[in-house]
């Protein structure tokens, strides 16, 4: 099964907001575990290695070719 | 690096000094030195386990060391199942495991909680445990008195190679004693001469890798304690805050801790008894105990490219090495000479062709990359590299309190298990199979009968009469031809007894089912119907010979 990126949540927006409420009033410290915390439990949950690595590479395409994407948008 | 040594040491340091003696190939004149088939290089648990294998196989075996004694001090201690199941074969798996303290429970602690505990071996009917601890000196000193057994080998002490030179036909070794230099042929070497190898840097070879900043500090301690025979494994204890500390039972009432330091900790300072005593006195709770070895040390993960170079083969901590939390040392070096043994008899005997060697360094080279692999993760884990990798073990760690999934990412060392090989000389299934070991894999064990004749595992059928290419077949009633040079054990119908059809379980047999396996106890091919043409292609095939 390919990673899934069509919207999958029927409202996407109360997703979103549980993650950022999640983090409200933590430092960025304790932010950071939190999000270290979420990746592996939801990580555990998919439980496919190809997955997630395919989720991984989509993730840090954000770092690698940022720059670029946003030349091909303009 | 001896720090400090107590009695105990002392007297075995004594009981394994062994002397120099003259060699009649010192006589001869350079110009027409001894011609030996193999010339084992370092007497350590592999070269001299290497030497038996191949005197066991007929093949005669000079075997060299540079020093007179067997090494004092902390070394190798766990000594996994494979590993005693190979020295079962070389006629020593009694001695080591009556002296050896036998476990197959971990406990991991994080502070001053248990996270979780693993059994290593969970089920029954094997002839040996998930492993025992022993000092190495005491499993040296075992495997030399075996070789006083065996008059096809030749040890020489205080015979140390200085010089190499690969010739078409033999290598050329040249060797130096009290009384000088001489200078013998050899058809191969093997250099089983350590992490350090003079060898490997003899025929030019690399050694590449990752070298981890942090010390560990190692301590082997005697007190009489009520710690059960268990290797417990604590992140960050209340007695070494932040860090992680390692604490496993060793005979004679010795006990090894690894404590890890930080990557400044100065070694001079830091392994001065008066400075570790305070930090071993806090994890135990007291301070009655005596040193027996201290030092410090970092680790480094590497392998050489290639374990062949011409005529001289490398074997153990010579080609691969990795970090202790594993046991991936000692055992892995013990299977590259059970890998090897058979493979180089057989090219010697000019039964099978020199090709065959190249598929030790396609399944060792393999198994050091996964060792290698195991053990970095262990390593990064216990000694994360930045802060990022900080904060995610600190998560695995704390979910590890309350979830399954997070026990089982917890990394406190993944201990040594066989290594399946993917290798020319394996047969693929052409059969269903829903389990039992594959092609490539190593036999498994399972009880074979009440006792009948001291014989009571498959492990001993297998080692009966010397370990050669060997059909395991479950009877259908059908005779199965046998094979040339090739042994047979029969289960069940006027064979063995499989009193608690474990043997059948654990291959998935069926009537009918075989499998061949080779001298190393590793499945060459396998099948529900065998004919007598895909058994002989299966073992051409493993043989190398085609």
């Amino acid at each position: 099964m390919p990673l899934s990126t069509t919207s999958n949540f029927a409202r996407p927006d109360d997703a979103f907001r549980a993650i950022v409420e999640a983090h409200r009033g933590l430092t960025d410290e304790q932010s950071a575990d939190v999000d270290a915390a979420l990746v592996l439990i939801l990580a555990n949950h998919i439980g496919d290695i190809d997955l997630l690595r395919e989720a991984i590479a989509l993730a840090k395409r954000r770092m690698i070719d940022g720059q670029q994407q946003q030349q091909q948008q303009q | 690096m001896a720090q400090a040594k107590s009695q105990q040491a002392n007297t075995q340091q004594a009981k394994t000094q062994f002397g120099y003696r003259r060699h009649p190939d010192q006589d001869r004149s350079g110009r027409s030195p001894a011609e030996h088939a193999v010339v084992v290089v370092g007497a350590g648990p592999v070269g001299l386990s290497l030497a038996i294998d191949l005197a066991q196989r007929g093949q005669r075996v000079v075997l060299l060391d540079d020093a007179d004694r067997i090494g004092e001090g902390s070394r190798a201690i766990c000594f996994s199942k494979r590993s005693l199941e190979y020295w079962d074969r070389l006629g020593v798996g009694d001695r080591m495991v009556e002296k050896g303290v036998v476990w197959s429970v971990g406990r991991i602690f994080h502070g001053d909680s248990q996270l979780y505990q693993f059994n290593l071996l969970p089920e029954d009917g094997h002839k040996r445990p998930a492993f025992i601890n022993l000092q190495q000196y005491y499993a040296e000193a075992y495997l030399v008195d075996r070789i006083n057994d065996l008059p096809e080998i030749d040890l020489r002490w205080r015979n140390k190679v200085t010089a190499l030179e690969q010739r078409n036909d033999s290598v050329a070794l040249t060797i130096e004693t009290p009384e000088g230099a001489y200078r013998v042929h050899a058809q191969y070497v093997i250099a089983c001469d350590g992490a350090r190898s003079t060898l490997r840097q003899m025929v030019g070879a690399d050694f590449a890798g990752q070298v981890f900043e942090d010390q560990f500090l190692i301590a082997d301690v005697k007190m009489t304690a009520e710690f059960p025979t268990e290797r417990w494994f604590w992140f960050d204890p209340p007695f070494h805050a932040g860090r992680s500390a390692l604490l496993h039972r060793q005979p004679d009432d010795i006990w090894r801790i690894d404590l890890q330091l930080n990557r400044y900790a100065d070694p001079v300072v830091e392994k001065k008894p008066e400075n570790v005593r305070p930090r071993i006195a806090r994890m135990l709770g007291h301070d009655n105990f005596e040193f027996e070895w201290i030092s410090l040390y970092k680790f480094q993960c590497r392998r050489m490219d290639r374990f062949i170079h011409g005529r001289v083969l490398f074997a153990g901590d010579s080609a691969h090495q990795v970090s202790p939390f594993g046991a991936r040392g000692a055992n892995s070096g013990l299977e590259d000479a059970e890998n090897l043994a058979w493979k180089l008899d057989r090219v010697l005997r000019g039964a099978s062709p020199t090709r065959l060697l190249e598929s030790y360094h396609v399944e060792r080279s393999k198994a050091a990359d996964e060792n290698i692999r195991e053990s970095t993760r262990s390593t990064d884990f216990m000694a994360p590299n930045t802060s990022q990798e900080a904060r995610l073990r600190k998560a695995v760690l704390s979910l590890a309190k309350e979830t399954e999934f997070g026990k089982r990412m917890v990394n406190g060392g993944r201990l040594s298990v066989p290594c399946s090989y993917d290798t020319p000389l394996s047969s693929p299934d052409v059969d269903a199979w829903r389990g039992g070991p594959q092609p490539g894999c190593s036999m498994l064990d399972a009880p074979i009968a009440a006792d009948v004749g001291g014989q009571a595992y498959l492990t001993d059928a297998f080692r009966e009469g010397g370990t050669e290419f060997t059909l395991l077949s479950f009877r259908n009633g059908a005779a199965i031809e046998t094979l040339d040079g090739v042994k047979d054990i029969r289960i069940g119908a006027g064979g063995l007894a499989d009193p608690a059809s474990l043997v059948a379980r654990r291959y998935d047999a069926e009537p009918g089912s075989t499998y061949l396996l080779r001298p190393d106890g590793y499945v060459a091919a396998r099948f529900r119907h065998p004919t007598r043409a895909g058994l002989s292609a299966a073992l051409s095939r493993a043989q190398g010979l085609n």
